[in-house]
């Protein structure tokens, strides 16, 4: 029993052909769920296996990888897999958005915009919208065939009926370039406007539904909504008691056994260089609530 | 003040240094060694081999070290490591009819050329602990004889002999493997076996006991169940023929179900499939329990049970998969979670104000009715 | 575990590179490093066919192409991608004449539900000058100009009708020298300048 050999980035050439054959399929069809042999990785399946896939493909000895996990570069998921990208391709690694040409993330898109030189890489449990309606990917398949997007406007409309909103905070599907309604990953609904025409390139990898689509640079992509009903972001009516931003995403912690809590930046690049830059807590105002829609 | 959690890296350095600790157990106790686990736990490295499909037992061996006798770890294991391996292309189909048999029964002929050989089985034993085996015990080597015959036939072949099975062809082109290609459905037969083949040994078991509860029933006998070892060749395009690579051992279970035929066709049984790695009798019966089951809609039969039904099954067989997803639920999710905590507040506050109103303008009615 | 010698994964990741940019923003130029070929199989394309091509990948050549038989023999060696001689199986079909270059219905658009199962069809032009149009769509914030030659005459009507079929069609490849652009399906022709 011998060490095994492994490739650049880990996955053999011919893996990477496969996988770069069908990034090119999905920046020309956006949107839209081009199937591929995603293979076994070396790390369970719902822990990232497609967006790392995505990333050993297209990753190049000049690139800067980030890599966050609910918006943050130290969660252990997150580290893992920057380890496993510093171990078998020895690129370079940040923590810094503006630094990186390469980010793969879980459930967040970043505070600091985005740039024409980066690529998002997003890791997807279930890259199909509309699976919780209907099982069955010879159905979904079809209806995504025939732009028959009826079901989903059906299930957000019995929302509105039951709780007065739409009840999807997560993984709120969008339409991509007025053709295909995608699933843009769990990230919260917060993060959707940042989907569209935004200049960097957004690839989604689904490793265990081996799916791979993408967001072309400046694509249109609207969130789905009602006239009556129009979406909207949800946001926090509390500061970040780190860095004092009211314009980003807040995790909330639970301070002591009383429940007493506070909010502070998810992304926490963001937070950082905010405090790096002088910005501070604001006067404390532990009662913070999120605010309504 | 509240400082941001930090320190991933070093957490799950510690972690990993903790699961070694615990692997090992008390250093007082001697270090399994791979021939232990191959030979004593030789079962369990058949399933790993089978599941992981990959057929080397000291790798299997050395999976199940690693995982702690966590059997799915070690498929997964073993899997990871298969795809690393490059691959020169595919064997030469295997002729289990040529299988040098360890163990061969068949549940539809009393007897049959070559006999009922049972060979090592669970079968007939009591299942009462032997307390004897709690401490190093001398077992006399068994009585062996060579068999009588040079081949088995099996039990399926006799059967079409006299056309009362269905015949099957070997067919043409190449042989499709989920491993190379997305799955899509409708999904063919090899697709079906070979998922089936990596398929979870419990899951197989459940859906194989489902269809004889009812649930999708398709009248099985156990045609034949045989174990040994076969030749695998490889056919090398250099030499221009087919050269052998070594022997395998192979559990294959043959089953016999109820009949179809039409207007045009006599009747006639049918046929279920299964193959797994090793002595796996568990396993491959299940298997072509649920590959028969799977064969409804090709069958004319009625289908609805969840065994027929193709995309729920091979969807969800594959327990490297299916461990993944559900285990994931731990990683962190409180950006989703702050999410719905947002949204749940916001419907509660609403609620409470709609309550708050109702109750006004419910006292005057109380006061009336009082 | 121990790294093999990452030359030349490094070299095929570079010319993806450029190709999953030139997809990404239609239009915009991008440089693929050219590998040593035989005519008049220009070298860029052969990095393409390098970097993108395999067994699994049938490939089509033109006229021009298949009657250099050097061609085919290094497709074969340096890719061992299969050669098809209907357009519609092609997985990539290569242009070397553009002007007696197959309509693009001849090559595989996929289908409604697989749109994905169609031909990238990579076109050697001779410089990006000459008559221009105007494109519009996913990759560009607003419109952009490209020009090319020689192309044939309808080929904006041609982009036209491929972008009728959305999401099934055909994606474009422009190749002049070791200058890349892509023009996949998703693009709209906004006007003939």
């Amino acid at each position: 029993m011998s060490a095994p050999v492994y490739n650049f980035a880990y996955l053999d050439e011919q893996t990477k052909r496969m996988i770069r054959r069908a990034i090119l399929k999905a920046i020309a069809i956006p949107g839209y769920q081009v199937p591929f042999a995603s293979r076994e990785m070396p790390m369970p399946y719902g822990w990232g296996t497609g967006g790392v896939q995505v990333t050993a493909s297209i990753l190049g000895p000049e690139d800067v990888l980030k890599v966050i996990d609910q918006g943050s570069d130290d969660t252990t998921n997150a580290v893992s897999i920057r380890k496993f990208f510093t171990k078998t391709a020895g690129v370079r690694t940040t923590t810094s958005t503006l630094e990186a040409t390469v980010i793969q993330t879980r459930h967040r898109i970043p505070e600091t915009p985005l740039s024409e030189t980066q690529v998002l890489v997003y890791q997807v449990p279930i890259p199909e919208p509309l699976r919780f309606l209907e099982p069955r990917e010879t159905e979904t398949r079809r209806m995504h065939a025939l732009s028959e997007y009826g079901l989903m406007h059906v299930k957000l409309y019995e929302d509105i009926a039951r709780h007065g909103h739409i009840a999807t905070t997560y993984a709120y599907p969008v339409k991509v370039d007025e053709r295909y309604v995608m699933d843009p990953s769990p990230i919260p609904k917060f993060d959707n406007p940042k989907l569209s025409d935004c200049p960097a390139l957004q690839l989604f990898g689904a490793g265990r539904e081996k799916r791979i689509y993408a967001i072309p640079p400046y694509t249109r992509v609207v969130s789905l909504d009602f006239e009556d009903h129009p979406f909207q972001p949800y946001r926090h009516d509390a500061q970040c008691e780190l860095c004092g931003a009211a314009d980003s995403y807040l995790d909330e912690v639970i301070t002591d056994d009383r429940g007493s809590r506070m909010f502070v930046c998810s992304d926490t690049d963001y937070c950082e260089t905010r405090r790096a830059m002088g910005y501070a807590a604001p006067a404390r105002n532990s009662d913070a609530e999120p605010a309504r829609d | 003040m509240y400082v941001a959690v930090k320190g991933g890296e070093r957490a799950i350095e510690n972690a990993h240094a903790l699961l070694a600790d615990v692997r090992r157990g008390d250093r007082a106790v001697p270090e399994l060694s791979l021939a232990q686990i191959d030979n004593q736990l030789a079962l369990g490295v058949d399933r790993v081999m089978c599941e992981g499909s990959l057929y080397d037992r000291e790798l299997a061996a050395l999976a199940i070290k690693q995982a702690r006798g966590d059997m799915i770890e070690a498929i997964f294991l073993l899997r990871a490591y298969r795809t690393t391996l490059p691959r020169f292309g595919a064997s030469e189909p295997v002729e289990t009819a040529d299988m040098n048999i360890r163990r061969r029964i068949s549940a539809t002929f009393k007897d049959l050329p070559g006999g009922q050989v049972l060979g090592p089985t669970f079968d007939y034993t009591h299942r009462l602990l032997d307390h004897a085996l709690a401490q190093a015990s001398e077992v006399p080597p068994a009585a062996t004889a060579s068999a009588s015959e040079a081949t088995f036939r099996s039990v399926t072949d006799l059967l079409a002999d006299s056309s009362l099975i269905e015949a099957e062809d070997a067919q043409d082109g190449e042989v499709g493997d989920l491993t190379r290609e997305p799955l899509s459905f409708p999904a063919g037969r090899d697709l079906r076996l070979q998922n089936l083949a990596r398929g979870d040994e419990g899951f197989l078991l459940a859906l194989g006991y489902s269809t004889q509860r009812g649930f999708g029933r398709n009248h099985p006998f156990a045609g034949e169940i045989r174990y040994g070892e076969v030749e695998v060749e490889f056919f090398a395009e250099d030499v221009g023929f087919a050269v052998p690579l070594g022997m395998v051992s192979l559990t294959e279970c043959q089953m016999v179900n109820q009949f179809a035929g039409s207007g045009t066709q006599a009747p006639h049984f049918t046929r279920g499939y299964g193959l797994a790695f090793g002595q796996s009798e568990r396993k491959t019966m299940a298997m072509a329990l649920v590959d028969r089951a799977l064969r409804a809609r090709e069958l004319g039969e009625e289908t609805g049970a969840p065994a027929q039904d193709e995309e729920f099954v091979l969807s969800h067989s594959d327990n490297v998969q299916a461990t993944g997803f559900v285990e994931h639920l731990k990683l962190p999710h409180y950006v989703d979670f702050q999410a719905e905590l947002g949204l749940l507040r916001q419907l509660r506050a609403e609620f409470a104000e709609r309550a708050a109103d109702n109750q006004i303008s419910d006292t005057p009615l109380q006061d009336a009715a009082e | 575990m121990t790294a093999l010698n990452p030359d030349p994964a490094f070299a095929s990741q570079a010319a993806f590179r450029a190709l999953m940019e030139a997809f990404a923003r239609p239009g915009e130029m991008r440089t693929l490093r050219g590998v040593t070929a035989p005519a008049p199989l220009a070298p860029a394309t052969a990095a393409l066919v390098q970097s993108l091509a395999d067994y699994e990948t049938p490939v089509w050549l033109d006229r021009s192409l298949a009657g250099a038989p050097a061609v085919a023999e290094w497709i074969r060696f340096h890719s061992n991608a299969p050669l098809v001689t209907d357009p519609g199986d092609a997985a990539f079909a290569l242009v070397a004449d553009p002007h007696t270059m197959p309509d693009f219905a001849r090559f595989a658009p996929g289908s409604e539900e697989y749109p994905d199962r169609s031909t990238t069809v990579v076109i050697q032009v001779e410089r990006f000058c000459g008559r221009s149009f105007s494109i519009e769509g996913p990759g560009n914030k607003t419109a952009r100009s490209l020009a090319a030659e020689p192309l044939p005459d309808d080929f904006v009507e041609r982009l036209h009708a491929n972008r009728e079929l959305f999401p099934r069609g055909i994606d474009l490849v422009l190749i002049a020298g070791e200058r890349v652009t892509a023009l996949p399906r998703s693009i709209r022709v906004v006007m003939e300048t």
